[in-house]
């Protein structure tokens, strides 16, 4: 490591247009990389993340600038800069990795004619040499059958790959700094993996630099050698990782560690009859058929968790018990009574024991109507209430959701934040009065702070009207969190399912102990530990 | 005063009414309308100053005309100026009044009938996106083949075959243009029905009309309130070449399109009598789309 230092920024203010206002995105942020170093950045969505990101590649979003500071890559100071003399860093030494490498991909080219584009466009390679550099990369990726993966389309391979052949297309010029904006956040854990450990191992082999960009504590640890923690604009704490996990110094950073820690009581055993009943049910799209025999209980004041990958049938079985999806083969009882398979034949007081709260709240809550209506039309519907009691009620559902009911009674969901939306989401559910709530990935859309707040909110509830929830999750540090019974799927069928104490205490089924192995750990030796454990043969 | 140096005064003069009309009306409105009105671009409050000139004149006709609609007050074609400020017509009758009441006529058929063609043609757009299957194909289907017929052969058509009453004339133009009404709002409609609110609705239960009206129509509203503007002029436009076939708006009663025909013979005299009816429907077709750019505008920008 050489004493100047590759990125230096100093006093960073950026600024975005809103109206004919300039709001601070950026207040005066300081950054200093070192040749062959991992920076994490860290902060919920709106931190600034992204836009300090792109600014070490000297570049602003369109309805933003570069208000002050200086940002100097190399001796390089990037805010001087020609368009021209920027153009020629970017791709060649300056590298970016975009979260959704699926919208990233131009999905007309094959992967290796993207890859050689920027070696091209900077003449370090001809075209042939490019493409036997790719198969090399591809290789060092452990993207499958590397010779051939880069003459496929974007749609042809899978999220994961694509994101791998992202990277490796970053390397392509072997740049000096690739910036990685949140890469894995759309992936699974299982695929997580796999591209953490590929992005870890390349950036080490060509003693690359990397601002690594995500909300996920975990990850984080993995792969960089400092943190650096954002809040609003402005820097938090900055410290190596170790002394950064070991001993936070900010009353925000402790609290983004905590996040982890909340965990419900463990509930007694069921004794009571399920409130639903999920037997031998079998599903098709077409004649496609998604979910295979598929039985389990759920009980008063118990929590479900369904966990799987995505593709895993999770969401089709909730489609199922609320009658969207009419079964191809078994039923669904409600308090021992087979419900109509389709949704339009059940009684309103069917429709109203089971509710349902989505995983996007942006399209959950219609943008026209105010939060008045949102709330009140179910309560008005099932309880035919009306006029004052019917104000009354909304206003204290607002309360039980923790929101001040003189100031939000009369919003639109687009002037709610996205924990707030999804607040909304759960008061629409209860409003019903039910008895089950489907919740289908309702906290993977929102930061790990309003996560936990979500969280709490549920589980209070729950113990105030003994609600029974089927939680839709991919994430086990959540089912861990709040789960009673686990049910785990896989290819449309259950793998395995019992009481929490017995998903997460071993013998495992070997996809549940791939499922749990998976799970980031905040140890940042932990990668390095489950790779070296899954290589070695026991 | 030469015609540029005209030109340019009235666009000034346009302008700068606009901008104090604006003012003034975000002083007026309650606080969340006067938000709006201040953000408005000039051409916007332009278009609504124009309109609202428009209804007022069509509403208080008789109060604001000299003379009556169809009587004949003086000889042929008189010069402007003395008890005829805009001189008379072909007939005799006072060109002015009939001007005025040509806005009654024409702005109001044109309304009621594209304000027809809307109620009919949304409701059953939308209705055919939310319930799909076969009432969407049947719908479609016989829109589909209604719209393969030129529209003004067809109005021509249906004209012909149930007489020229101004109740028919609005039906027949109202039916024509429902379907392409019909298109657009089912379009519009399909993009949101498929919602989570809106399987959130209709999982507690809501009947038709409740995810008509209050899930769905708020969310089309903007682009069907842009539509609403330009049908608006597109239906003017027909019932002028209507007029001009006989089949449209009856003589005695003041129509524009039918007034430029009748003193089309002034032109040759260079004198621009005869323009004054085709510039109030240029002018509100101008002023209708100011309104609808500055909708759609919003629209696009609520979206993000």
């Amino acid at each position: 490591m050489t004493d100047t230092p590759l990125l230096s920024i100093r006093d960073l203010y950026i600024e975005g247009r809103a109206g004919e206002a300039w709001l601070p995105i950026i207040k005066g942020v300081d950054l200093t990389l070192h040749r062959g170093e991992v920076l994490g950045l860290i902060g919920e969505s709106g931190a600034g993340k992204s836009t300090l990101g792109l600014a070490a590649m000297g570049y602003a979003r369109d309805g933003c600038r570069i208000s002050g500071g200086e940002i100097i890559f190399d001796g390089i100071d990037l805010r001087r800069a020609s368009e021209r003399a920027k153009r020629k860093l970017r791709g060649q030494r300056i590298a970016y990795v975009a979260q959704s490498a699926a919208a990233s991909f131009n999905p007309a080219h094959k992967l290796i004619d993207q890859y050689a584009e920027a070696p091209l466009f900077h003449d370090v390679m001809t075209r042939a040499q490019a493409q036997s550099d790719a198969v090399k990369l591809y290789d060092k990726m452990r993207l499958p059958n590397p010779a051939e993966i880069g003459f496929r389309y974007p749609h042809q391979v899978s999220g994961g790959q694509l994101q791998r052949a992202m990277t490796a297309m970053a390397m392509a010029c072997r740049p000096d700094l690739i910036i990685f904006d949140e890469p894995t956040t759309a992936l699974d854990v299982t695929t997580q993996i796999e591209v953490l450990a590929a992005i870890r191992d390349i950036v080490r082999q060509f003693d690359t630099s990397a601002i690594y960009i995500t909300h996920d504590l975990a990850v984080v640890a993995q792969m960089a050698d400092r943190i650096k923690i954002l809040l609003r604009g402005e820097q938090v704490e900055e410290a190596d990782t170790r002394t950064m996990l070991a001993a936070p110094r900010e009353a925000y950073t402790k609290s983004l560690w905590a996040v982890r820690s909340f965990a419900r009581a463990q509930q007694p055993a069921a004794t009571q009859a399920p409130i639903v009943s999920v037997q031998g049910v079998t599903a098709a799209y077409g004649k496609t058929t998604v979910l295979h025999d598929i039985s389990f209980d759920i009980h008063a004041g118990r929590t479900v968790a369904v966990v799987g990958e995505s593709g895993s049938g999770k969401s089709t079985t909730a489609r199922v018990i609320t009658g969207l999806l009419p079964p191809a083969a078994g039923e669904v009882l409600l308090d021992g009574k087979a419900l109509p398979p389709d949704y339009r034949a059940r009684s309103r007081a069917q429709l109203r024991q089971c509710q349902m709260i989505y995983q996007m709240a942006d399209t959950a809550l219609n943008p026209k109507l105010p939060l008045r209506e949102i709330i009140g039309r179910p309560a008005e519907m099932y309880l035919g209430l009306k006029g004052r009691a019917l104000r009354d009620r909304v206003r204290a559902l607002l309360d039980m959701i923790e929101l001040e009911p003189d100031a939000y009674i009369d919003r639109l969901p687009g002037e709610l934040s996205g924990g707030q939306k999804q607040r909304i989401g759960i008061a629409r559910a209860l409003a019903a009065d039910p008895r089950l709530i489907i919740c289908d990935e309702v906290t993977s859309a929102l930061d790990q702070i309003v996560q936990e707040g979500i969280l709490r909110l549920l589980d209070k509830l729950q113990g105030e009207f003994r609600l029974a929830y089927m939680f839709i999750t991919h994430d086990l540090a959540t089912v861990r969190a709040i789960a009673d019974d686990v049910v785990v799927m896989q290819h449309g069928a259950i793998v395995e399912q019992g009481t929490k104490a017995q998903m997460f205490a071993p013998p495992h089924a070997p996809y549940t102990e791939l499922l749990l192995s998976s799970v980031p750990e905040m140890d940042p030796d932990w990668l390095s530990n489950l790779l070296a454990a899954r290589q070695s043969p026991n | 005063m030469s015609l540029p140096v005209f030109l340019i005064l009235f666009l000034i003069s346009s302008f700068a009414l606009a901008f104090v009309f604006r003012a003034g009306l975000s002083r007026a409105l309650p606080h969340n309308q006067a938000i709006i009105a201040r953000d408005m671009p000039l051409t916007a409050a332009f278009g609504i100053m124009v309109i609202a000139v428009y209804l007022f004149v069509a509403i208080f006709a008789p109060l604001l005309a000299p003379f009556a609609e169809r009587e004949v007050v003086g000889s042929q074609f008189q010069p402007w100026g003395g008890a005829h400020p805009l001189g008379t017509d072909r007939l005799g009758r006072d060109m002015l009044s009939r001007l005025i009441y040509g806005a009654r006529n024409t702005v109001g058929i044109a309304f009621a009938t594209t304000a027809l063609a809307f109620v009919v043609g949304a409701f059953l757009g939308i209705w055919a996106a939310l319930r799909g299957g076969w009432l969407d194909q049947v719908l479609s289907r016989f829109v589909d083949a209604l719209m393969a017929i030129p529209s003004l052969i067809f109005s021509l058509l249906l004209l012909t075959i149930f007489g020229t009453s101004v109740l028919t004339l609005i039906l027949v133009i109202a039916a024509v243009d429902a379907t392409r009404v019909y298109r657009i709002s089912r379009s519009v409609a399909q993009g949101i029905v498929v919602m989570d609110y809106i399987e959130a609705a209709r999982l507690r239960g809501e009947g038709t009309w409740y995810l008509i009206r209050h899930e769905i129509l708020p969310n089309a509203l903007a682009p069907l309130v842009a539509e609403f503007g330009l049908r608006f002029c597109f239906v003017f436009l027909t019932i002028s070449s209507l007029s001009f076939l006989g089949l449209g708006i009856k003589p005695p009663m003041a129509d524009w399109g039918s007034m430029v025909r009748d003193n089309a013979t002034l032109i040759t005299f260079g004198d621009i009598t005869p323009l004054l009816p085709a510039g109030a429907i240029a002018l509100l077709t101008v002023a209708v789309n100011f309104v609808v750019d500055w909708q759609l505008h919003r629209a696009s920008g609520l979206k993000e």
